[in-house]
């Protein structure tokens, strides 16, 4: 992998996007030998308000902790769509939920659309893991880490009772944007 | 073996920081965005028989981590702008009482409650200026969750051997990002005890000069027995108003940072033997400007990087030096120019100084600083 990668999870604050944010960037840190940076910006919200994580993950190392030309974003509301995908690079990766986010960017983007949340909650069982299905779908879109080593990342967060449950959001989220993306 | 490494936030980097600096007494109150800094010591304080204590406000936390001083601890408080100000009037009293500890403060925007979640630079005259009179100043300005957890030890260090507050100020995309740590070996990292008095208590005056500009310091409790007082004083701590004494004490207190300034200040160097344009910058904007950097070199443009690790006491010394061979220098910063005048002012119109200020609660880019190089070259 050349140069930077940079990725952006963005949502609602409360979806547990600085977590998935995170996630990537340990993947990509501590388990695929690479150099991440993890930075967030969100309201004074707890809960609602547009929140974004962002990652960049490098060979080398990483000045910039902010994004500058976005290779990836998670767009898991209309709100956070709208407000984050200007710097979407062009040919980048715009992964959205399609209960959710009803009117696209214009622009030329390697779109994948499936109902994230709703398959968090009627599919693995819990709304709460929607952010890690929206990872495992992340991971499988973008390749910049392995899959070994996401899974391994998310098992390390997790409480012990929930390994079960994270497992499966994650293997879901990764096969249905697999499919999704045809 | 091979070291232990973490993926931590700067905030929670700060805070093993001060437990590797031996910082055994915390006492605060949470503020955005640098609560984690207290989450962190409230859960590992206890398990080295340290004490964290949550006090009712920011000034009491300041009288809390001086009082702990004086009984021996190392100490520490962390907070943000508002909580800054708040700390004033006591950061003020360590500082002519002489006491060791250490103030962390996550810059957000102000002034007042201004933008809480927001990044800012704009704390850095506070850190020098906030209290009144005149006194040292010590301020840390790291730009990595690496070197936040350096340079925490750093300032533990520093106030043991100057026996004075000193302040580590993250802006708060350093405080709240995320990277890989690498963490030192016990012992690995010095780390300096203060100096006690080896005199007989009754023969132990708290400022006696006699032993160099920063006299030994006593724990309270541990049979020594002095007077401590906001009031310009003499060797035994005792208030005076003899002209001759508060003129030299002052003196003294002050020549402890500034007589020892190649000691204090650190910074980096980066692309500045040809360089023609010259960026000026601290915490995360100096990593938009290395990065401005390393593309401006890609387009032929001659520009390099000073980077200041240390706030103040400020680097004078190297900038007056590098003016006189530089076309122009770059400073961003996320204020409107605090920097900026200080540069102005030490390198005395050698060369000019463009400021790129911002104080919308969003990061300097690279591209405005490479616009910026595009302007001025």
């Amino acid at each position: 992998m050349a140069g930077r990668y940079e990725l952006r999870f963005s949502g609602a604050g409360g979806q547990g996007l600085i977590l998935a944010g995170v996630i990537m960037a340990e993947s990509a840190s501590i388990y695929d030998g690479k150099q991440a940076v993890q930075s967030q910006s969100y309201g004074p919200e707890a809960r609602g308000g547009a929140s974004k994580s962002e990652v960049i993950i490098s060979d080398g190392p990483i000045d910039y902790p902010k994004a500058t030309v976005v290779d990836a974003l998670l767009a898991l509301t209309q709100e956070a769509c709208d407000k984050y995908s200007s710097d979407l690079k062009e040919g980048g990766v715009l992964l959205v939920d399609s209960d959710l986010v009803k009117t696209l960017p214009k622009g030329n983007y390697k779109t994948v659309s499936f109902p994230i949340i709703n398959t968090a909650k009627n599919e693995v069982g819990r709304e709460i893991v929607a952010n890690i299905v929206a990872l495992g779908a992340m991971v499988a879109l973008t390749g910049v880490v392995s899959k070994e080593s996401a899974e391994k990342a998310v098992l390390a967060r997790v409480p012990e009772a929930f390994i079960e449950l994270n497992k499966k959001a994650f293997q879901m989220g990764y096969e249905k944007a697999l499919s999704a993306q045809g | 073996m091979a070291k232990k490494v973490a993926f931590l936030q700067g905030n929670e980097a700060a805070a093993q920081g001060a437990l590797y600096a031996g910082c055994n007494f915390f006492a605060g109150y949470p503020i955005t965005p640098s609560t984690e800094v207290a989450e962190v010591m409230s859960a590992e304080l206890p398990k080295v028989g340290g004490k964290f204590i949550q006090m009712e406000d920011e000034i009491g936390a300041m009288a809390a981590i001086i009082g702990g001083a004086l009984a021996g601890s190392k100490t520490l408080t962390s907070t943000s702008g508002p909580g800054l100000s708040l700390k004033q009037e006591l950061i003020g009293y360590a500082c002519i009482a002489e006491i060791p500890c250490v103030i962390y403060n996550v810059m957000r925007g102000g002034p007042s409650t201004g933008m809480p979640t927001g990044p800012s630079q704009s704390d850095v005259m506070c850190a020098k200026w906030g209290t009144h009179g005149d006194h040292p100043a010590i301020c840390l300005v790291p730009a990595s969750v690496q070197e936040t957890y350096e340079e925490v030890i750093r300032a533990f260090n520093l106030s043991e051997k100057y026996r004075t507050p000193v302040m580590v100020m993250p802006d708060e995309i350093v405080a709240h990002m995320r990277e890989r740590i690498v963490f030192p070996e016990p012992g690995e990292v010095a780390v300096i005890e203060r100096t006690v008095p080896t005199v007989q208590p009754e023969q132990y005056k708290p400022y006696d000069t006699s032993f160099g500009d920063v006299p030994p310091l006593a724990a309270f409790g541990s049979g020594y027995k002095f007077h401590v007082t906001g009031l310009n004083k003499m060797q035994d701590g005792f208030p005076t108003t003899k002209a001759a004494i508060v003129q030299a004490e002052e003196e003294r207190q002050v020549r402890k940072v500034d007589g020892n300034v190649d000691d204090i200040v650190k910074y980096e160097e980066y692309l500045l033997d040809d360089a023609e344009i010259v960026v000026v910058a601290f915490g995360s904007t100096s990593r938009s400007a290395r990065f401005a950097v390393n593309e401006a070199r890609k387009q032929g443009i001659k520009a390099g990087l000073f980077r200041l690790i240390t706030f103040w006491p400020f680097p004078e010394k190297q900038l007056l030096a590098l003016s006189k061979k530089v076309k122009a220098f770059i400073t961003p910063e996320m204020n409107l120019g605090m920097a900026t005048g200080v540069v102005k002012g030490v390198v005395e119109g050698n060369a000019p100084v463009h400021g790129i200020f911002r104080v919308d609660g969003e990061p300097i880019n690279p591209g405005q600083i490479l616009d910026k190089m595009k302007e001025v070259k």
